[in-house]
């Protein structure tokens, strides 16, 4: 290994570290004590290498990296050694940091936006960035800003950078950021989660406009994330970190090969990937990541391994060299490299997802024939006018069955929510029909029968906490659907019981507050609520993208067991392929409110028509390295455009990899005439709308 | 449904799910504490709100059991001793009609405090429903609302109030009526302000697909949301309505003779500041110890309740 740590092993020669941390730890102070976020964090940084540091949240690792950038809040308290080029970050005062901040360590944040100030333009803001550091004429910097815009690959930079924040898609915004990150050439960039709020295809972008950046600076990057597919293919080193420290540090290649600590493999057994043949069985980590209040001594994932041993829970193991594969923190971890103990245990897979289990032949529960919803673009503050029609769905049609699961998938802006929400609305369409349980949603006009229809249709939220009333308690807010139908006191509290057991929560949960309960927790009572009124069709918005790997195995077993035992049909909308391959039946892919590829989640995967779903199955990283390098990947380019004025002919078109290769007459029809769906031959119900293939 | 399934056959290494629930969730604030101890310790560690609600309470104590400690009505008139300074008999003083001071500014404290405290009880509840129920619904209903809270916050109210009070005869029970009726819309501007966004909260949506009620919805998801805001309104309201209800009481508007507040003890008093200065020190010490204590308590709790500040948060110093 090359990014080496620890006096005991000798550094490569080469290169000194331009970043060092010593022994790291920073407590917040709470109303239960301290809470120790990092407890003794060390690695060194060498210049042109990436260190991916992953893990879930409340792991550690972003305070980690504030602590780098001396972004802490004040409360917080801080020991250790932060070393910059020799230099001790830790006590510095603010002044001298941020003489550092911008030229020596350059930050990339998740949310692109909320990192730029809105009222100055991204030449402004980049140029500032530069004279802040550097003795520069406005005119020397504006034009170092022009060319950073150039670097990092934004088309037409003199232009663009007159232009405000808002002005930029999220993609191109992020882009800005890096610029600024770099603008400076510091030695260390730190990027916290810098693709997490960006879709699929521009992530793939942004990973490789990051890779860019470090080579043209040549410095060191600490790559914070907790998805496992983003530091495979971008990493050169990994720690994982857990409690507040790292479990396991080791080259990327040995790590994915060979993960030695249980939580690493057992992270990585829980993680969906979208190319595993078949249906891989997840097996969830049991149990939750402990709180940081004084930890009781002892390992603290031994509560939740399968291979722990007393000695596991009497001292806590420190990270140590094993030969041949990195530092593990684990009292067994020889036994594991050495392969005589699988560090998954016995736990096999209790409970597959069964996806694609018998095939679905119950009645139809939700047809949904062209589909259009359309929204008015209005301009002026005082009198508004309408100066155009944003088709948020156009023509979208499709058919769910009891015990079925249709992913809907695609970026943020194609229509797939708007869809979602139009079902749930239970009002006449703009456009189209909407049939639930054999009701045409378009001929019930009495409220009592809308009443009725509501207790079939119930929908599962993004955010279990967002969705979650914070003011009632668990009971009350299971029992509210109930009271909304008229059931009585008795009859609430025994269903309430029943349905806190079928989603496998203890009854002692009843009298929490949501805040009081994990997020995995939440979104099991999520899931009981919608279950209430024992619905036939359940909406799920995003199900699992607010809930961490570890918790994400489990419920998405738990969303496959409810399928089986309930009959339940599920209309899922996600943008995560990977997590939809396991949940879903079949597969819709939708770009710009058009459904453009529709088939069984198998068919989909293994032979993809359409060259969007080609392009948004290859986007997806794969947690492992050798895959994620070798593999041929379609990069599409810019973004999903705006759908106040979508193309004539196919909404694709302006990014299609076919279009661009294609002959004229196929190009010509590309730009003038919508593609219909076309069968795929040899497997039923898969199509695609696509000209050029 | 199925209710055998008792255990979550998904939970893998943990067979009982009570272990799953016993792991304390998040790392910030320590859930398991309960909502309300949290906001009283963090409330307790500002030392201002602390001192704050001693003060308040004596007064409370004051004006219900202080005339326990006179042989004095605020109504009896000693005519053997006119506008005498404090004294072993009357601890205040007295008057120029031979009126107890200790007597009426217990009697007048009583009655700021029954009309501040029911005053801004009313105001607020009044307030949210308006302002919560106009952000909910939108729309028109929203215009409308908006339309008369903007009309009756730029009519100059003290003017009307001052008109009304007067032509009702002064009776305090009247005075508590006609201070809410013009007191509630800059609280309801403000409710309505931070509805909107609760309007968009995904709790709201969720509570609209399971079919739940509009003013259930109001009830049960907005309003308490908006608790701490209620609340530090509800203090800072006594506060202002103390304030209006002594200004119109000292300029003859409010509280009329022979009741006694203490607006128009002040009001009495104003006028012998240098010759009897007692006449009004009570009184006035009163007040601006009502006042301010109130100020106290609901910087307190603003600080309690709102999750970002930081002098409420451990490690914070005040």
């Amino acid at each position: 290994m090359t990014l080496t740590t620890l006096a005991a092993t000798p550094a490569p020669t080469d290169a000194t570290p331009v970043l060092s941390v010593r022994d790291l730890r920073i407590t917040f102070p709470s109303e239960a004590g301290p809470v120790e976020a990092v407890r003794g964090v060390d690695f060194d940084l060498l210049p042109g290498r990436t260190l991916g540091i992953v893990g879930e949240s409340g792991s550690g690792k972003s305070a980690t990296a504030m602590a780098v950038m001396g972004l802490l809040p004040p409360s917080a308290e801080l020991r250790g050694q932060v070393l910059l080029g020799g230099r001790d970050l830790i006590g510095l005062g603010d002044k001298e940091l941020s003489a550092l901040r911008g030229s020596s360590i350059g930050m990339v944040f998740q949310d692109p936006l909320s990192a730029l100030t809105p009222i100055f333009s991204v030449g402004r803001l980049l140029s500032d960035a530069l004279r802040v550091h550097q003795d520069l004429t406005k005119r020397a910097a504006w034009e170092q800003a022009v060319e950073l815009l150039d670097l990092v690959g934004i088309p037409d930079p003199r232009g663009r950078a007159k232009s405000f924040p808002h002005e930029f898609s999220g993609g191109m915004r992020q882009r800005v950021v890096i610029a600024m990150a770099i603008a400076n050439k510091p030695s260390v960039l730190v990027a916290d989660e810098p693709t997490t709020a960006l879709d699929v295809t521009v992530q793939a972008q942004i990973l490789d406009v990051l890779r860019l950046a470090q080579q043209e600076t040549g410095a060191g990057l600490v790559l914070i994330t907790h998805d496992l597919g983003v530091v495979a293919g971008h990493a050169d080193d990994i720690a994982v970190m857990y409690a507040g420290r790292f479990v396991e540090r080791a080259d990327v290649d040995e790590l994915f090969r060979r993960p030695t600590m249980p939580y690493t493999a057992r992270l990585l057994a829980a993680v969906p990937t979208v190319d595993s043949g078949v249906h891989r069985p997840l097996v969830p980590i049991g149990g939750e990541p402990p709180a940081l209040v004084d930890l009781p001594g002892g390992c603290p994932f031994a509560s939740r391994c399968a291979v722990a041993q007393d000695a596991c829970r009497a001292d806590e193991p420190a990270l140590r060299e094993i030969t041949g594969h990195g530092h593990v923190a684990c009292l067994r971890a020889d036994e594991i490299a050495d392969g005589t103990l699988d560090p998954a245990g016995d736990t096999g897979p209790d409970d597959g997802p069964g996806g694609s289990g018998p095939e679905a032949t119950g009645e139809v529960v939700l047809r949904v024939e062209d589909l259009v919803k359309t929204f008015p673009v209005t301009k002026g503050a005082l009198l508004k006018r309408r100066v155009g029609t944003l088709h948020a769905v156009n023509r979208v049609s499709f058919e769910l069955r009891a015990g079925e699961t249709l992913g809907l998938v695609g970026e943020s802006g194609s229509g797939k929510t708007t869809t979602l929400l139009e079902v749930l609305r239970l009002k006449r369409p703009e456009g189209g029909r909407i049939e639930v349980a054999g009701t045409d949603i378009g001929t019930v006009d009495s409220a009592a029968r809308v009443r009725e229809l509501r207790q079939d249709v119930q929908i599962v939220m993004q955010d279990p906490l967002g969705a979650l009333n914070p003011r009632l308690p668990v009971f009350q807010l299971l029992a509210e659907p109930l009271q909304a139908i008229g059931r009585d006191r008795e009859s609430i509290r025994s269903r309430v019981h029943e349905l806190l057991a079928l989603v496998g929560l203890d009854a002692s949960v009843s009298g929490r507050f949501p805040a009081a309960l994990s997020g995995g927790q939440r979104q099991r009572v999520g899931i009981a609520r919608a279950l209430a009124t024992e619905p036939k069709l359940l909406a799920l918005d995003e199900p699992l993208s607010a809930l961490d790997v570890s918790v994400q195995a489990g419920v998405i077993n738990l969303l496959a067991r409810l399928k089986r035992e309930l009959g339940l049909a599920y209309l899922v909308v996600a943008h995560d392929l990977a997590v939809v391959r396991y949940i879903s039946d079949r597969i819709a892919v939708m770009y710009l409110g058009h459904i453009v590829e529709t088939g069984d989640t198998e068919s989909i995967f293994s032979d993809p028509r359409h060259p969007y779903t080609r392009a948004l199955l290859s986007a997806i990283p794969v947690p492992d390295p050798q895959r994620e390098r070798a593999r041929e990947r379609v990069v599409l380019q810019g973004e999903q455009p705006s759908a106040t004025q979508p193309p004539a002919g196919c909404v694709f078109v302006d990014r299609c990899p076919l279009y661009r290769l294609a002959d004229e007459e196929v190009r010509g029809r590309c730009r003038t005439e919508r593609p219909e769906p076309t069968a795929v031959a040899g497997r039923p119900g898969h199509q695609y709308a696509c000209h050029a293939v | 449904m199925a209710t055998d399934v008792t255990t979550d056959a998904s939970s893998g290494a943990t067979p009982d799910p009570a272990a799953r629930v016993t792991a304390p969730g998040g790392k910030k604030n320590a859930p398991d504490l309960g909502l309300g101890r949290l906001y009283l310790r963090r409330f307790l560690r500002n030392r201002l709100a602390v001192v704050g609600v001693v003060i308040f309470v004596l007064l409370v104590l004051f004006s219900a059991f202080g005339s326990l400690f006179t042989s004095y009505a605020y109504s009896d008139a000693d005519f053997a001793a006119l506008t005498q300074p404090p004294s072993a008999a009357h601890w205040f003083g007295t008057n120029q009609g031979g009126n107890d001071v200790y007597a009426s500014a217990v009697h007048g404290l009583q009655r700021s405090l029954a009309i501040a405290v029911s005053v801004s009880v009313l105001t607020v509840v009044v307030a949210a429903v308006i302002g919560s129920s106009a952000a909910y619904f939108g729309g028109r209903v929203e215009k409308a609302t908006l339309a008369v809270i903007h009309f009756l916050l730029v009519v100059p109210s003290f003017l009307i109030l001052a008109l009304v009070s007067h032509r009702l005869a002064g009776d305090w029970r009247v005075l508590i009526v006609v201070l809410t009726v013009f007191g509630w819309m800059s609280t309801a501007r403000v409710i309505w302000s931070v509805s909107t966004s609760l309007r968009e909260r995904d709790y709201v949506t969720a509570a609209e697909f399971m079919g739940i009620s509009a003013p259930r919805i109001i009830l049960r998801h907005i309003i308490p949301n908006l608790g701490s805001l209620l609340i530090v309104n509800l203090t800072l309201g006594v506060v202002a309505t103390v304030l209006s209800e002594t200004a119109l009481s000292f300029l003859g508007f409010g509280v009329q003779t022979p009741d006694v507040s203490l607006g128009t003890m002040l009001a009495d008093g104003a006028g012998t500041i240098t010759s009897a200065p007692w006449l009004f020190a009570f009184p006035a010490g009163l007040v601006v110890l009502l006042t301010v204590s109130m100020t106290f308590v609901g910087d307190g709790l603003r600080d309690a309740l709102d999750p970002t500040s930081v002098t409420g948060a451990a490690g914070g110093r005040r």
